[in-house]
């Protein structure tokens, strides 16, 4: 990250939003808005001291999963490249209540601004890489496991912060209450993924997070941990025998689906502790087990703006959100817009390893195309006669693509060609037949039907007679 | 020509990338359905203009199928979205000039749905030959 940071080639706009992109592969212009953040970066050497003195403590609902706390101002997290703080306009006492100002008196180099505005920057380039990311399942839309309803139910993301020794309990794995130390601890699997409520999909990560999160908490801790697993997905290059290790280690696992967390005694064992209900698939019967602390392994969504995401760079997503590849096999760093790329778990859900191959490749794919200097594009493409065409625009309306534009001076819909698929679908709207499809003209297609009427008339003649 | 020995003639309009690879899949695994179809591969279900399918009509099919991808599974993103909005109407007009609509069909196949593309054309040949030749050109086509 600090590599990418420093390189006098690469140029980070963080805290940024693109709003409009126009043009093809090679040549788009993409409008961006750079978000104020009330600090110049310029001027601000990252020294971290506005943070320090900031008086206004804010829950960290992103970095520390609601655990902890941030300033007004403040970096997301530690390491964040550019180390560069943004200014929480929403808590901030100056742009609240007008008044406190410390952090514009304590900054050494006078980088605070109150006053920055957005600023909308266009940017040239020849290939986009879209590596969005996914947001994290909502735990709450399973109410039955009781997370926000039972203070011990926690999600993957709050224990992994719980561990980290820089997190907000410094390392120590503790109940709800800041001090007890769980003995018995339940790890749900698959919450909110292979569940036809919620994702039908498998997001991959959870099998070997959830085993590390036990092998942690059992390390810190020596609780009795128990996994509740539909299956152990551990296909990935040692994953396995990290899976052998932790069976060695003694960490429970139970194969079957967890009915509910409750906190409804049924025995004396089973007084003050939360109790899983769960589907023993291998005992074949419902068995309870109590525990005193519930880890909920939540899965992978797709971003909650992907949809509005992939319609900006013009491609398309599947029916999960997901951004669409060209191939699934064959071509997964491409997409069917040339020059826009997917890379990560915004292309669907994925681990580390992965992450990078796909980011690798697809910046190995962007220089060859820069190396070439020169794309393939589609031969198949759209062609408007411009003499039938009376420029009603019925085709710049149906192209997927935004591959037509009006010709105003001349009147009459034109076909970028480098942007063109070749799908056709302009062809089938148009209503005075000015536009076809090279190699599936209408001269084509009714030949090719008249030639399979004509046989089938044939055939069928002489058996009729 | 007598009922029994009638034989309808079915044009499909198969979208490249989900039904005509749907049916390459019915035809590898060995799937039945009748020879009644012959298949005009199109780039996408959004390339065929309702003139193709009354044109169609007009040249002596019986029946005239366009299978593309499910909504949402376009190769091209939303090219189906045209189809699924034009044919509807062409529907109602074939109603209106006399054609059954029922010698028209729109359906969404996938590249991996080879049984559900033999099944739909078993039951559609079996549609039109029970509806018989199409009476507006019984005349000339007998």
């Amino acid at each position: 990250m600090m590599d990418a940071g420093r390189h006098p080639n690469i140029n980070l706009l963080t805290y940024s939003e693109v709003e409009s992109v126009s043009g093809y592969v090679g040549n788009f212009v993409v409008r961006i808005r750079v978000r104020a953040r009330s600090v110049d970066a310029e001027k601000c050497t990252g020294c971290g001291t506005c943070e320090e003195k900031c008086p206004t403590k804010v829950v960290d609902a992103a970095y520390e999963a609601g655990l902890g706390y941030r300033k007004a101002v403040y970096r997301p997290f530690a390491q964040a490249v550019p180390p560069v703080p943004v200014i929480d306009r929403d808590n901030c006492l100056w742009f609240t209540k007008g008044r406190c100002r410390l952090c514009e008196k304590v900054c050494p180099t006078g980088a605070i601004d109150y006053n920055q505005q957005d600023t909308i920057l266009e940017v040239q380039v020849g290939n986009i890489i879209l590596a969005t990311g996914f947001d994290p399942f909502d735990a709450r839309r399973i109410p039955q496991y009781g997370y926000g309803r039972f203070p011990n139910v926690f999600t993957s993301l709050e224990m992994e912060r719980m561990l980290s020794g820089a997190g907000p309990t410094g390392g120590k794995v503790v109940l709800r209450d800041g001090e007890t130390v769980p003995r018995q601890v339940a790890i749900i699997h698959c919450v909110g993924s292979r569940d036809k409520k919620y994702h039908e999909y498998c997001s991959r990560v959870c099998c070997m997070y959830s085993l590390k999160l036990a092998h942690l908490i059992r390390h810190k801790t020596h609780a009795e941990v128990y996994n509740f697993y539909i299956d152990i997905r551990a296909p990935g290059k040692l994953y396995e025998e990290f899976y052998h290790r932790m069976l060695d280690e003694g960490i429970h696992f139970i194969r079957g689906k967890v009915a509910q967390v409750t906190d409804a005694a049924r025995g004396p064992e089973e007084e003050g502790k939360l109790v899983v209900q769960f589907d023993d698939s291998l005992v074949g019967r419902q068995r309870r087990l109590p525990v005193d602390m519930v880890v909920l392994a939540i899965g992978l969504e797709p971003r909650h703006d992907s949809r509005e995401v992939a319609r900006l760079f013009g491609i398309s997503t599947d029916a999960d959100g997901w951004f669409r590849e060209k191939h699934p096999k064959l071509d997964p760093v491409a997409t069917m817009t040339d020059g826009v790329l997917v890379a990560g778990c915004a292309q669907g859900p994925k681990d580390i390893p992965d992450s990078v191959a796909q980011g690798s490749a697809a910046a190995a794919r962007v220089l060859s195309l820069i190396g070439q200097g020169e794309v393939k594009v589609e031969s198949a493409t759209a062609l408007v006669d411009e003499l039938m065409c009376t420029g009603c625009g019925q085709c710049i309306q149906s192209c997927p693509y935004a591959a037509i534009e009006y010709l105003k001076e001349r009147r009459v819909a034109h076909v970028i060609d480098a942007l063109c698929k070749g799908c056709g679908t302009c062809a089938g709207a148009c209503p005075s037949k000015a536009i076809t499809l090279r190699h599936f003209t209408d001269r084509q297609l009714v030949s090719e039907m008249m030639g399979a009427i004509f046989a089938m008339r044939a055939q069928y003649a002489t058996r009729n007679t | 020509m007598s009922e029994q020995a009638y034989e309808p003639k079915i044009i499909g309009f198969l979208c490249n990338w989900c039904s005509y690879a749907g049916a390459d899949l019915a035809g590898a695994t060995r799937l039945k359905y009748p020879p009644n179809l012959k298949i005009i591969r199109v780039p996408c279900s959004g390339r065929v203009a309702p003139e193709l399918v009354i044109r169609a009509f007009k040249e002596g099919a019986d029946g005239v199928m366009v299978l593309g991808c499910h909504i949402g599974d376009c190769h091209y993103a939303t090219g189906n979205h045209r189809t699924a909005r034009r044919m509807p109407v062409l529907k109602a007009l074939l109603a209106f000039t006399g054609i059954e609509p029922e010698r028209f069909l729109v359906k969404w196949v996938s590249s991996s749905e080879g049984e559900l593309f033999a099944q739909t054309v078993r039951e559609f040949t079996e549609k039109v030959r029970r509806l018989g030749p199409l009476e507006m050109r019984a005349a000339v086509d007998a």
